[in-house]
């Protein structure tokens, strides 16, 4: 358009990032920024538990019985500090709150991660060799896709568990939960990324590099998955979500995390047997925590989906 | 046609048996059955004896044979905790959680699809959105918080529902049922609701999508055109052409809300299968974990299978899309 060229903008990726589409879509999107300052507030506040909780709830010697059942501080019989109240043992319910959603963010954090390790390994595998390799890992795909998500999860968590070692049970519960989230997950990723390496790997660039003799490993990584990332970032962020939320059922269920390290699941677990005894705060407080990270996370997740969707632009 | 029929048949017993596969792996792993039946005082002889009897001196590909073949004969063994036929046991419970799916189907379709159709025709006003809105909320909060929550509020608070159990059933030989009797009616609703409203949220988005979706077809503008009230056209045109979508989906489902239910029955202590199965997991009942497994497993792919077919009949294109 005008004649006089101009020197190509040199531009850092922070000022490329400002500039993109999804960031914009991000700001003119008010749910999406609502959601990420919640998100972003119950991560930090459950990243700070040691610090910003009034008490540490593993340490069992802070806990005075006197302390049992007190309600939140704004009905009458609340007491400083415990500003949501204390369950049957006088354990703070804020203080447990935080590291509880701790455990349940780290859990959920973790079996993305495994579940992306996996999916993304295995679907470049079957996507670019084909043949009998892809028959096999899709054929395992589909079966573990026909049975309902939960009942794996708890027959993975409930049957490893009990393979665990009884000196190992303590510290290998939450790689077992990972474990049994990740186990159907990866599917997901594993098929959208074998969908698209078939596709790149006919075309030119990719015969080209393949002449010149760079060998598999690298093609894979380095030259056909950075184009299947969009949508496996959009799916990684849906599953957070879904992986908090199975963790919570699963220790909601009590084939989860136990007791003495308690996440959300089992915080509202333990407080529902107290349900009838008129001491609500103790499951409503957990549940509404657990309600506010999911809420959040789906609505970012939702928006990303059109954010990134090229089809919606 | 015949292929896709006997390819869609394969796949449906190729995954029946590798469950049945991983059900048997369980069962095998879990530790040593003799242990568990007799005492510590059994001598060796008698502990080999029982391992023949057992079939346990097998090798483990026909060991597996044999418990297929017992399975498609029902046959699953005797719990270890109750020492009771375990088919007997679920079968027992398999109305309770029948009757619960069928009425959270019920309640999202009758709640669902009106919704559906209000947000995509009145796709700006503050209602529409709102309810969108909603379904977000309603497809994250978990399950057995929606349950306690209708707890808290409709039995502990205000006392109108009874929070747990099935209420008076009545026998009918082959079937109990609680929706004859009143207390039985009265017990259904809270957990009839905890278990549809993902359903009622799902049901809502997809006849949402499709209304809008069809609005924009060529036959619609044309009545439209012709002067067709716009009541007839939403409801009687438009709507009708977005169900066969709704009812597949339904159907699926209902494969995936037995095995959910088992979480609504926790929380409601609904005597259903999956409250059994749970039972059975915290105590370790291989049998009942097993049997449980496969069982729900065969529902959900029968009822796949069926919707599969069904379509290809319907629609000639996936025919040939599959191959």
């Amino acid at each position: 358009m005008s004649s006089n060229l101009e020197p190509a903008k040199v531009q850092t990726r922070m000022q490329r990032f400002w500039d993109s589409d999804v960031w914009w879509s991000f700001k003119s999107h008010k749910s999406a920024v609502g959601a990420a300052i919640v998100l972003a507030l119950v991560i930090i506040t459950a990243f700070l538990a040691p610090v910003l909780s009034p008490q540490n709830p593993y340490d069992l010697a802070a806990l005075e019985l006197w302390n049992a059942e007190l309600p939140p501080i704004w009905i009458e019989g609340g007491q400083m500090p415990f500003l949501l109240g204390t369950d049957v043992q006088g354990r703070d319910i804020l203080s447990g709150i935080l590291y509880g959603t701790r455990i349940s963010i780290i859990i959920g954090i973790a079996s993305v991660a495994v579940s992306l390790f996996v999916g993304i390994g295995l679907g470049l595998i079957a996507g670019y060799y084909g043949g009998w390799i892809d028959n096999v890992l899709m054929r395992i795909g589909d079966v573990l896709l026909s049975i309902p998500t939960v009942l794996v999860a708890i027959l993975v968590s409930s049957v490893v568990q009990q393979f665990l070692p009884p000196a190992f049970r303590e510290a290998g519960l939450a790689a077992v939960l990972v474990f049994a989230i990740a186990m159907y997950s990866w599917v997901q990723y594993a098929r959208v990324v074998r969908a698209q390496t078939m596709v790149e790997r006919r075309k030119e660039y990719v015969m080209a590099s393949r002449l010149v003799g760079t060998p598999a490993r690298r093609m894979m990584f380095n030259h056909i998955l950075p184009n299947t990332l969009t949508p496996i970032f959009v799916a990684a962020t849906l599953n957070f979500g879904l992986a908090i939320l199975i963790e919570a059922t699963l220790s909601f269920l009590g084939v989860g995390m136990p007791p003495n390290q308690p996440s959300l699941g089992t915080l509202i677990r333990v407080g529902n047997q107290y349900l009838f005894s008129g001491s609500w705060w103790i499951v409503l407080f957990p549940s509404i925590q657990l309600c506010i990270l999911v809420v959040a996370v789906n609505m970012l997740g939702d928006w990303l989906r059109d954010a990134l969707n090229p089809k919606l632009r | 046609m015949l292929a896709f029929i006997i390819k869609r048949l394969s796949n449906a017993v190729f995954v029946m048996i590798s469950v049945t596969f991983l059900a048997f792996v369980i069962f095998s792993a879990v530790g040593d059955p003799v242990d568990q039946m007799l005492n510590e005082q059994a001598t060796q002889q008698q502990r080999d004896d029982l391992r023949e009897k057992l079939g346990l001196d097998k090798p483990f590909l026909m060991q597996f044979g044999t418990f297929v073949v017992r399975a498609a004969q029902g046959d699953f063994g005797i719990s270890f905790r109750n020492q009771r036929d375990v088919l007997d046991m679920i079968s027992e419970r398999f109305p309770a959680t029948f009757e619960l799916v069928l009425v959270a189907t019920f309640i999202s379709l009758v709640v669902g699809v009106p919704m559906g159709v209000i947000t995509a025709i009145k796709r700006k006003s503050w209602y529409a959105e709102a309810m969108q809105f909603t379904s977000i909320i309603g497809i994250s909060l978990p399950s057995f918080v929606v349950g306690i929550g209708l707890i808290l509020v409709f039995s502990v608070w205000l006392g109108w529902f009874p929070s747990f159990g099935r209420g008076d059933t009545v026998d009918l030989g082959w079937w109990t049922t609680g929706l004859l009797t009143r207390s039985g009616q009265m017990s259904i609703v809270l957990p009839a609701l905890s278990l549809s409203l993902f359903q009622v949220t799902l049901v809502m988005r997809l006849v949402r999508a499709e209304m809008l979706e069809v609005l924009r077809s060529d036959f619609i503008k044309f009545a439209r055109a012709r002067g067709v009230p716009a009541r007839s056209i939403h409801f009687r045109h438009a709507l009708r052409n977005c169900l066969m979508p709704v009812v597949t989906m339904t159907a699926m489902q209902i494969g995936g809300l037995i095995a959910f239910a088992l979480v609504t029955e926790t929380v409601f202590q609904w005597p259903g299968m999956g409250l059994l199965f749970i039972q059975a997991v915290t105590f370790v009942d291989v049998p009942i974990m097993a049997a449980y497994l496969c069982i729900v497993a065969l529902i959900f792919v029968v009822l796949n299978t069926i919707v599969d077919m069904a379509y290809a009949v319907i629609d000639p294109r996936l025919r040939g899309a599959d191959k």
